[in-house]
């Protein structure tokens, strides 16, 4: 609530964060547990090494043995010994759409994990907290299923060409259209896959003797389009504006390093929510900043389009601002629409731009049609375009959702990362044992969820992340609830001491900013 | 007595600094004298820092401008204006508002419009819906997913296969899983966008040689052979690779596979293959060059291709060893970060699979049509054909130049517009001419499939030539 005086009024409604401190005790039984792994872990490769245990992993082929090797040896260290115990808690199959409820393939592992069989029972119905289904699109009933339907019998699944030559069906012209209109922008832009949006987009706006600026916890697919680009990258503290600022500063006062000559265009790399942290980018204070230093925003909203803002339209409508502030308006359409890929929104010069110089316009084939045509009905949908309230409702739905559950976790006495008001929901497991545990626990008790550990997030910070749909009903999300508790107690996982340290105060060290060049 | 020990010690210390050389002395003074001064000097500030007062750097920052965003695009640039096709763009395709027959799209065989592969897919989409709302790691992972990668290992005769949504994405994520900084990459000069995003991923030595050219190759190889006798312990830990295609997509002829593989055993490199125009085409049922020459699959380390040529459907796929397939699992950033493949584009595919096992008299078919317009096409003054005759995807390039590639672009773009109003829909190669590392000349694509008839092949032959006679001439 502070943050409303603080800034000047730059936020219209009271922005709550907060990223509890790691207890101190927790923190060291986290590392210790480590050590423990580590240790097992070189014991259990000597003895492979010695042929005391049987090697399960796949080897090369006996012509090509004197090739220098494919992996090093070390690299798979955390792969064979840490990761592989606890291998079953992801990519676990599933046969049915992934809505509020969905089915999976159950299946088992007799030698620990190495190799998997399915047993060919389904189990049914589990509660489903792991997709990315913020508005419920993901049916298999309904008129954007019916629609896409009708598109896929008249147009066919693919297309076999690109976009610059053969691939440029009616259909993606009217999506474009349509999403610039729901985004509030003068044009728009769409590719067949969020990943590729970025990697391959960003090294057209951008390239030698530009800057970026890239936060800290920025997706892969941002870190490879700014690597690919060739500009030099500094990266800024995670959703810090004291660290933005000197860097800005700093990079228009002193130029590029060595040559002092004047950088050529800065861009800043910001998501709209975090997906590890569940944070909300500080975007009054983004654009303030941008506005100031006179250099250019790319905001990524894979996971806050229709997710946030009062009609789905995002965080620039969640803030109050206007999208015109935003010079690079990127999303994609696989969360809250139920489809598959990216667009980019932006001024008319910059899409006409990435038509002609996009790599993926060039040389990528271009949406499948039903996959388009979902996309259309659920913009419609949620524009309330298609004469129903239904998007309406969902988008409400999705919020109400968002504040129940995370107030009664944290009433539990969890730690939960990141805003009030993001729809991703981390909560804290820190010790490697409990990553397995909580995700086979959960799964007893019929709940599905992720849980996350290294490499995605620092070593001693593993999650479970939650992701609420606006299809999660009230009697669902009290079971997962009572399923939660009864874990936490379980695994005693409510660490949360109450004290939360207010955003501001998180120590900014002034002579640190790293400068990567490629 | 400990009194009297330490006087003792003082006693011995203190004859100890009378005896003592001078320079001896004189050295150590100097040093305790620089470490008094180190101890009270300030802590090293980077000269940059310090040298600007403040109104200076304000000033600065408000003289500073940056370039636009973007750079404004000519109205008239060739490749803003795209074809509009309205409805599905199958055999017979509505380009800007005429129906054509179609010799542009990449549907070689035939399926885009196949009613088993759209019925396969909409039983798919009534189970499953359209998306899969999460990567494979996070509950995307369907059994159709699973079924598919069977299948398509089985069908390649390996051991695994892995699926991408997205088939430029394929290469692009396999080749910098496997090389990394400091690794070698012998690498087509012809080959691909996608393969040069993926090596520019992977920031490993690039080394181009010139197209399908052995020689050439061999004589890198050797001098890379040579650098290795100098320094053989970095030798014993760099990892190397060749990378080619097995048809070209951008010269359209095939790689010489047979002395490849010599070369891999003799110089001890690993090979990946590019399949995305061969799968589903050549072969005697259609599973690419390592059938079209016999050779055993295993000795090619990795495979990868596309959906989206053959197959009709979106995505890629990789396959080959499970030693070299399971590690895309955790560390193809296109696999790992990304959302999987739709289930109903997956089962598109299967069903694709299916038809082209039940059929493989159709990639016989399908060659037999490329030979009869590879020889109709001959002799067109003007034009000249670039690629193998059994190629499905041809160029026709000019035979000279008119000086600048703008003036020859704007040349080709008439032929192609005289074609697409006499009812035969083209296109132009497209490429991204500043990203390119050996940017190919311009072209016409010429697409044959299957369901092109003799006489539309000759049809489109008749008029290429009357159109390159009025054009050109």
């Amino acid at each position: 609530i502070n943050h409303i005086v603080h800034n000047g009024g730059l936020y219209k409604r009271p922005f709550n964060e907060a990223f509890e401190e790691t207890p101190m005790l927790v923190a060291v039984l986290t590392y210790v547990g480590y050590g423990v792994l580590t240790l097992f872990g070189y014991l259990r490769d000597f003895m492979r090494q010695w042929k005391i245990e049987k090697c399960q992993n796949a080897t090369e082929r006996e012509e090509q043995k004197d090739f220098v090797p494919l992996y090093q040896d070390f690299e798979n260290f955390y792969n064979r010994n840490l990761y592989m115990r606890i291998r079953d808690s992801w990519n676990r199959p599933i046969c049915s759409v992934p809505g509020a409820k969905v089915d999976m393939m159950e299946r088992v592992s007799h030698d620990y994990n190495w190799t998997f069989t399915y047993t060919g029972r389904v189990i049914k119905d589990i509660i489903n907290m792991g997709s990315y289904n913020y508005l419920g699109f993901a049916q298999k009933t309904g008129a954007c299923q019916e629609a896409a339907a009708k598109v896929l019998s008249q147009y066919g699944a693919g297309v076999c060409s690109t976009r610059q030559e053969m691939g440029n069906l009616d259909k993606h012209e009217e999506l474009e259209k349509l999403v610039a209109r729901f985004l509030g922008v003068e044009s728009a832009m769409a590719y067949g896959m969020g990943f590729a949006t970025n990697s391959m987009n960003i090294p057209a706006l951008v390239g030698k003797g530009c800057l970026i600026l890239s936060d800290e916890l920025n997706h892969a697919s941002l870190v490879l389009g700014a690597r690919l680009s060739g500009a030099t990258i500094r990266i800024f503290k995670h959703n810090n504006m004291q660290s933005l600022e000197k860097l800005l500063k700093d990079a228009i006062v002193h130029g590029q390093p060595r040559t002092r000559r004047p950088w050529k265009k800065i861009l800043i790399l910001v998501e709209g929510i975090y997906s590890m942290e569940g944070s909300i980018v500080r975007l009054p204070e983004v654009i303030a900043l941008k506005k100031k230093y006179k250099s250019y925003l790319y905001l990524d909203e894979a996971h806050s389009i229709g997710a946030l803002g009062p009609s789905g339209r995002g965080v620039v409508e969640y803030f109050g601002l206007s999208p015109e502030d935003v010079d690079v308006m990127m999303g994609t359409f696989t969360k809250s629409f139920g489809a598959a890929g990216g667009y980019i929104g932006g001024k008319k010069e910059l899409i006409d731009y990435l038509r002609t110089y996009s790599h993926s316009a060039a040389y990528a084939t271009s949406m499948s049609p039903p996959v388009v045509e979902q996309i259309i009905t659920s913009v419609k949908c949620i524009m309330g375009e298609d004469g129903t309230t239904v998007g309406e409702a969902r988008v409400q739905q999705l919020a109400e959702n968002t504040r129940y559950f995370r107030r009664r976790l944290k009433e539990m006495g969890f730690i939960i990362y990141g805003n009030e008001d993001s729809p991703v929901v981390p909560l804290m497991l820190y010790m490697p044992a409990k990553i397995g545990a909580f995700g086979r626990e959960m799964l007893k008790r019929n709940i599905g969820v992720v849980v996350v550990g290294f490499p995605a997030t620092p070593i001693i910070e593993s999650r479970a992340r939650f992701c609420l749909s606006a299809a999660h009903t009230k009697e669902m999300l009290d079971t997962a609830l009572k399923e939660i508790n009864e874990v936490g107690d379980l695994l005693q996982l409510k660490y949360s001491r109450r004290r939360l340290v207010p955003l501001l105060d998180r120590p900014f060290d002034e002579t640190t900013y790293e400068e990567t060049e490629d | 007595a400990a009194g009297v020990g330490q006087q003792w010690v003082l006693v011995e210390m203190v004859q100890a600094f009378y005896e003592a050389p001078a320079y001896h002395l004189i050295l150590e003074g100097i040093l305790i004298l620089w470490i008094i001064r180190l101890l009270f000097s300030k802590t090293y500030k980077l000269q940059e820092r310090s040298d600007l007062t403040l109104k200076e750097k304000e000033e600065l920052i408000e003289e500073w401008q940056p370039e636009p965003l973007v750079p404004p695009v000519p109205k008239d640039h060739p490749a803003l204006n795209y074809n509009i096709v309205s409805g599905p763009p199958t055999h017979k395709i509505t380009v800007n508002g005429k129906e054509c027959i179609n010799f542009a799209s990449f549907n070689f065989l035939g399926l885009l419009n196949n009613e088993k592969v759209k019925s396969a897919a909409q039983a798919s989409l009534k189970k499953y819906g359209v998306g899969t709302c999460g990567p494979r790691g996070f509950y995307g992972t369907f059994d159709v997913h699973l079924e598919l990668e069977e299948r398509l290992a089985k069908f390649m005769r390996t051991e695994e296969a892995i699926i991408y949504s997205y088939g430029f994405a394929t290469i692009a994520s396999a080749i910098p899983a496997y090389s990394k900084r400091g690794d070698i990459v012998f690498v087509d000069e012809a080959a691909c966008f996608a393969i040069q995003k993926g090596l520019q991923a992977s920031r490993s030595n690039i080394k181009l040689f010139k197209h399908n050219d052995m020689a050439d190759l061999e004589r890198l190889l050797k001098e890379q052979e040579t650098e290795d006798q100098k320094n053989p312990r970095k030798a014993r830990v760099t990892r190397r690779f060749i990378v080619v295609e097995g048809l070209y997509m951008n010269t359209g002829d095939i790689c010489p596979l047979p002395e490849l593989i010599k070369l891999k055993y003799k110089y001890k490199v690993r090979i990946f293959l590019e399949e995305s125009l061969s799968f589903g085409v050549l072969g005697e049922h259609g599973r690419g060059i390592t059938e079209h020459f016999g050779i055993n699959i295993d000795d090619i380390d990795l495979i990868s291709a596309n959906m989206e040529n053959s197959l009709a459907s979106i995505g890629g796929f990789c396959c080959g060893r499970s030693f070299i397939i399971d590690h895309q699992r955790l560390s193809g950033q296109g696999y790992c970060f990304s959302a999987s493949l739709p289930p109903l584009l997956a089962a598109a595919a299967i069903e694709a699979l299916n038809i082209m096992e039940d059929n493989p008299d159709i990639f016989q078919t399908l060659r037999a049509k490329c030979e009869r317009i590879h020889k109709a096409l001959q002799g067109i003054s003007g034009l000249k054909v670039v690629g193998e005759s059994f190629s499905p995807a041809l160029h026709l390039q000019l035979e000279e130049s008119c000086g600048s590639r703008e003036n020859d672009v704007k040349l080709l773009k008439r032929v192609v517009d005289y074609c697409m109003n006499s009812g035969i829909a083209l296109t132009q190669a497209r490429y991204l001419e500043k990203e390119e590392k050996c940017l190919p000349p311009p072209s016409i694509r010429v697409v044959i499939t299957v369901e092109q008839t003799e006489q539309e092949l000759d049809k489109a032959a008749s008029l290429l030539k009357e159109a390159a006679q009025s054009v050109l001439n």
